[in-house]
């Protein structure tokens, strides 16, 4: 697949919930092999948006596309089959169910019967899995949650991997440990959607940035150029 | 509880179920048979609210339809043969279910368990004012199915020793297929839309369907143990669809433990067991016939002092004491 190959594509985008108008307008593509940054402070439209491009909100107005077809009407399983993986925000796994059942409940090829990810190269890339495989869902602790989490999104083997604040309320070493594996998913050459607070972090393994604020796309550039501009980024997302 | 005990305890409880007849007859022969057959709609049932989540009041309606069916599709004179009779009722059944999944499935909580209801007193009132069931009277089979083959007669539903044992297989089987079923993809599948349904929409499931898929299953496998009490009592009227029923069953699950199909079967032998107890005159004199007053109020202390059912007063028992070790090291 070509580098400019769009895999998922939102045009003038506009959601609401009830009157409150969330996003007003918002633009974003995601090509094939590219990490995309989505940062912004809190309730501006972040995890809206990443909601609407899943089939889980309906956009008001405005183009979903999801592989060149039509994705505003797209339920979210549909969605997810299109290669589209989603880890929300919180700890996504099944407690019901052990680790082992957790990766393979979700496994299948992804697009054009591709088998990137067996379940041992799964466990490869995340070796905690591996020790814990009968263990239930809930006796995990929160970044091994996590991990289980990113597991089960790459059992589907996504062409997209959308992780929404995949490091919220982890351990510093364990946000590290996670960083490093995105780090190799990416080198792998999924393409990713990374919402997360530490902008910073997320300057450093992005090829791309969006900025939102109040629901509408104010800064736009290739993490390397905006990470030369910390005073507006400062300005955009400091607390 | 060890590797072996696990594999022991339900091969040690099959031999003691299959040496029973041996050893009674009567009444008690009966009791079981019904108790069973109470087990396989206990077991149903499971698979709604135990392995998917889906908490659902109406689940006699497909127990009834499959009941009245087995009554209705017989001939009036001569023997059904077992092999389509029995498959016609759980389609019977499965069809009702289908019907009602397919509308009620799209609402949530107490809407669905609102919903549930409506549609099997809908059933219930059909059967009830109208003459197709016989009214509030009912209706009798006049001839029990023949298992026949090539007009030769091999087992005799009539005999109630051999009937124990038709319906004993039965639950043994559906046992096992319910415990196959959610080992499967499928059950892990409805075990994930119980933990969380947008999660699994998000990871590629269509859930709607998975839970149509268990919602029908399960109305088929209510319209089994339907069929086996109509050919077991040859009789059905219409409060075998109340709401009361239901609720029943729904009790049963409560008693015995949801989660886990073992605690299906004890609830259903735990809720029949004291609903005979508490009639006992010799114990309870007059007020036996309140025993609707008794059994409620174990209930509600069950509910209060075992959250996890029988099934998981043995780990309660076990953390208790621990903890109570515990107290006595610290002190």
């Amino acid at each position: 697949m070509s580098i400019d190959a769009k895999l998922v594509g939102a045009r003038d985008v506009h959601v609401h919930y009830g009157e409150a108008h969330v996003l007003r307008g918002v633009s974003l593509t995601i090509r094939a092999g590219e990490a995309i940054g989505l940062l912004g402070r809190n309730g501006m439209g972040k995890s809206t948006l990443i909601r609407t491009l899943m089939g889980h909100l309906r956009a008001s107005r405005g183009r979903i596309e999801i592989r060149g077809q039509d994705g505003a009407r797209m339920r979210p399983d549909r969605v997810a089959r299109s290669g589209i993986a989603y880890v929300p925000e919180g700890r996504a796994i099944f407690g019901n169910l052990s680790v082992r059942e957790n990766l393979m409940v979700a496994a299948r090829p992804g697009t054009g019967g591709r088998d990137d990810w067996p379940l041992p190269r799964i466990l490869d890339t995340f070796p905690r899995l591996g020790e814990r495989l009968d263990h239930g869902g809930q006796q995990l602790s929160g970044g091994e949650q996590q991990m289980l989490a990113i597991g089960r999104a790459l059992s589907t083997n996504p062409d997209v991997l959308i992780l929404d604040e995949a490091t919220e309320g982890l351990a510093p070493r364990i946000v590290q440990e996670i960083w490093r594996i995105i780090g190799t998913i990416r080198a792998t050459g999924i393409a990713s959607l990374i919402v997360d607070r530490n902008f910073r972090t997320v300057l450093a393994n992005t090829d791309r940035v969006v900025v939102l604020e109040k629901g509408l796309v104010v800064l736009e550039d290739r993490s390397a150029a905006l990470a030369a501009q910390p005073v507006e980024l400062a300005r955009r997302l400091g607390v | 509880m060890s590797a072996r005990a696990r594999l022991a305890a339900p091969l040690v409880v099959t031999a003691a179920f299959a040496a029973f007849p041996l050893l009674v007859t009567g009444f008690y022969l009966e009791f079981t048979t019904k108790v069973m057959i109470l087990a396989i709609f206990a077991l149903s049932l499971e698979l709604l609210v135990g392995a998917t989540g889906l908490v659902s009041l109406g689940h006699a309606a497909y127990f009834g339809i499959a009941a009245y069916a087995t009554l209705l599709l017989s001939p009036q004179y001569t023997a059904a043969n077992f092999f389509w009779l029995l498959p016609a009722t759980m389609v019977c059944a499965a069809i009702y279910a289908l019907a009602v999944g397919a509308l009620s499935l799209r609402t949530k909580g107490v809407y669905f368990i609102m919903v549930t209801l409506a549609f099997a007193q809908m059933a219930y009132y059909v059967f009830h004012d109208t003459p197709l069931g016989g009214g509030t009277d009912g209706i009798y089979l006049n001839v029990k199915p023949a298992v026949a083959i090539a007009g030769w007669t091999i087992v005799d539903l009539g005999n109630p020793r051999t009937y124990y044992y038709v319906v004993f297989g039965c639950l043994v089987l559906v046992f096992a297929f319910l415990a196959i079923l959610l080992e499967s993809r499928f059950g892990r599948a409805l075990a994930g839309i119980k933990s969380n349904e947008q999660r699994m929409r998000a990871a590629g499931f269509p859930t709607f369907w998975y839970k149509l898929a268990a919602f029908t299953l399960a109305g088929a496998l209510a319209g089994l143990s339907g069929f086996l009490v109509a050919v077991k009592d040859g009789f059905v009227n219409p409060e075998m669809l109340s709401w009361h029923e239901s609720g029943a069953v729904l009790l049963m699950l409560i008693l015995g433990g949801m989660g886990r199909l073992s605690g299906a079967v004890l609830g259903a032998f735990a809720f029949a067991l004291l609903q005979l107890f508490f009639q006992w005159e010799v114990v309870f004199g007059n007020f036996a016939q309140h025993w609707q007053l008794l059994l409620g109020g174990t209930i509600i202390a069950s509910v209060a002092f075992m959250p996890q059912g029988l099934i998981g007063l043995p780990a309660q028992l076990r953390a208790w004491r621990s903890r109570r070790a515990a107290r006595a090291r610290d002190a």
